[in-house]
């Protein structure tokens, strides 16, 4: 009996003919090309995200110092800071997650859970995933006729809050939704058979499941809320601002202040944009801080994002 | 002869009146049955129930009446509708839209599809075991605490600590977990988190428990820890289980109802059903 050395695996009938080799070496091939073509894709999007933030913080790096945090706008661009737009954006974003998410949420849980599955569910739920898709100028029409003329609320942080509310709204909606259609149907048959009423499955079992997909759907509005600027442009946010809002704690009684809410405010996106227009090297400089002091919030919100997301998972251990 | 040249109608005809028999038959030896000395009252009976889904008939008008204090199997081949029937007696199916249930289905004599029966109050009363265990995502404890919980049955902590501890050692769980209460429970094996289930199921303290292929995705030892555990419980509940093992069946069964196809082909003693049963159809599936 013949004794081959060095060949490795044995070869099959199938495998040990020319056609099997040349066919292989084709689809190598391809195989190879998508990998290339996949690695230049990636690349290109991440070369020009990297282009933009070392540009934006070679310009703008040298201006962040606490001065910059902590001075209002002026007309000297070396002594303006952006405390009117941080506070403004802290403020109405604050005021737009009290909107959006029980809204959303809520919105969510009703579409996902209680509503009967008939014609009229469904043009709501294409209408809502439109919605999201409409640009954000469009609510900010909205709000100029609904809130400012029809409830005279003026151009306020409570305006600009509502607005963005309804226009991250959607957003929260089709991630709640999403969540919620990925907690196991297992689950909720467990808390019905104990006899659990259909809140109390919701609110005990099916919502603590789904709250890591919750939260990246909030996440996501909020960081998109905090980067508008049309819609607060046509509400009439103010672009030089000297003064901040009202404290919301008051020394006398009840020491709850709700003034803030109907004071004129300006945005980090804004100021930014308010800087960009002027011309001089120096505010083209402020621009570029305030700039990456913007993409520095949303990275950090992302953070702790992931980071509660993460907690929430390690404790749902399915 | 008419029957081989359409054998199809006839078949059906026999299907559908079957279970009628079954029924004057069995109401015949109740009295009986009250002699016996294991005398058995009727827990759960069915008076021409029927389920829909959408279009599609899964069960035919059927008729059973299941005993308390003992086991009852339903096996089958799969689709035959077994499950579908055991999810009417919590009301389960109410879950699912396109379900429509017809017919009467009594619980001590009470239509328990009567429009004055809310299910929340049904479901405290029957318990469910599910076919892959579902394990809340919470600590061992709170497994078993929620269901006494939602349903105010215990007036302190103590009391829901007590309610706790029993039903886990009524599941034989307790002495396996009793120093990691408050784990995750689904960090349990799978016949620990199956046991976990009925746990939760008994701390409602239910009357009837259904059990929906429990050891369909256990070990042999895990499923025979859980047939132990069935045979212990029989003398408290009424227990329906479905079950595609006719071994399972007939060691922890006291009664057996064949389906198929939709139709309840016939329900009897265990044994009688296994060595003598009445319909072909139970004679093939059973060989």
């Amino acid at each position: 009996m013949a004794i081959t050395y060095g060949t490795g695996v044995p070869e099959s009938k199938a495998t040990s003919s020319e056609e099997f080799d040349r066919r292989l070496r084709r689809r190598r091939r391809s195989e190879f090309i998508f990998a290339c073509l996949g690695l230049l894709a990636t690349s290109v999007g991440l070369f020009a995200l990297a282009i933009l933030v070392i540009d934006l913080a070679m310009t703008g790096l040298q201006r962040l110092d606490v001065s910059f945090f902590t001075n209002y706008p002026s007309r000297r661009a070396g002594q303006a800071g952006i405390l009117s737009a941080w506070v403004g954006s802290l403020l109405v974003t604050i005021v737009t997650g009290l909107v959006g998410v029980p809204l959303g949420v809520s919105a969510a849980i009703y579409l996902e859970e209680y509503a009967p599955t008939n014609w009229m569910t469904n043009i709501i739920e294409i209408n809502v995933s439109n919605l999201a898709g409409v640009p954000s100028i469009v609510y900010g029409l909205l709000a100029l006729g609904l809130f400012i003329y029809g409830f005279g609320t003026g151009r306020s942080i409570l305006t600009a809050g509502l607005t963005l509310g309804l226009l991250i709204l959607p957003i929260i909606i089709v991630a709640t939704r999403e969540a919620l259609r990925a907690v196991p149907s297992s689950l909720r048959e467990a808390a019905y058979g104990v006899g659990a009423t259909q809140w109390q499955v919701t609110k005990d079992h099916v919502l603590p499941a789904a709250m890591p997909g919750v939260l990246t759907g909030v996440i996501i509005g909020i960081s998109r809320a905090l980067g508008e600027t049309a819609p607060l442009v046509t509400i009439g946010a103010l672009s030089f601002i000297a003064f901040l809002p009202p404290s919301p704690i008051t020394l006398e009684f009840p020491f709850i202040s709700f003034a803030w809410l109907f004071e004129g405010f300006t945005v980090l996106p804004i100021q930014a944009f308010n800087w960009v227009s002027r011309p001089g090297h120096d505010f083209q400089t402020n621009a570029a801080a305030a700039g990456l002091v913007l993409l520095a919030i949303t990275l950090l919100l992302n953070g702790v994002a992931i980071y509660f997301r993460y907690r929430l998972r390690k404790r749902l251990q399915w | 002869m008419v029957a081989h040249v359409i054998p199809q109608p006839l078949s059906t005809l026999e299907t559908r009146d079957r279970p009628v028999n079954q029924i004057s038959e069995f109401k015949f030896s109740v009295p009986v049955s009250t002699h016996e000395p294991a005398g058995r009252s009727v827990k759960v009976s069915a008076k021409g129930v029927t389920v829909h889904y959408g279009d599609k008939q899964a069960i035919f008008p059927l008729n059973v009446e299941i005993a308390d204090k003992s086991v009852t199997a339903f096996i089958g081949p799969s689709g035959c509708g077994k499950s579908t029937f055991l999810r009417c007696v919590n009301r389960m199916n109410d879950m699912i839209p396109s379900c429509r249930v017809g017919g009467q289905l009594f619980m001590d004599g009470a239509n328990i599809y009567d429009k004055s029966v809310d299910p929340v109050r049904l479901r405290a009363r029957v318990g469910m075991v599910f076919q892959k265990p579902n394990p809340f995502p919470k600590t061992i404890y709170e497994n078993v605490a929620y269901g006494p919980r939602i349903h105010g049955l215990s007036r302190s902590r103590g009391e829901l600590d007590e309610i706790v501890k029993t039903s886990l050692e009524k599941a034989g769980l307790f002495g396996e977990v009793k120093d990691r209460l408050h784990d995750s429970g689904t960090g349990l094996s799978g016949g620990q988190q199956q046991r976990l289930c009925i746990a939760r199921a008994i701390a409602v303290n239910p009357e009837v428990i259904l059990m929906d292929e429990p050891c369909s995705a256990l070990d042999p030892i895990a499923t025979a820890k859980i047939e132990e555990l069935i045979d212990e419980l029989r003398e408290n509940y009424c227990i329906i289980i479905v079950t595609h093992s006719m071994q399972q069946a007939a060691r922890v069964s006291q009664r057996t109802a064949f389906f198929h196809l939709g139709n309840l082909v016939e329900e009897g003693e265990t044994t009688q059903i296994f060595t003598n049963p009445g319909d072909e159809r139970t004679q093939n599936y059973i060989t």
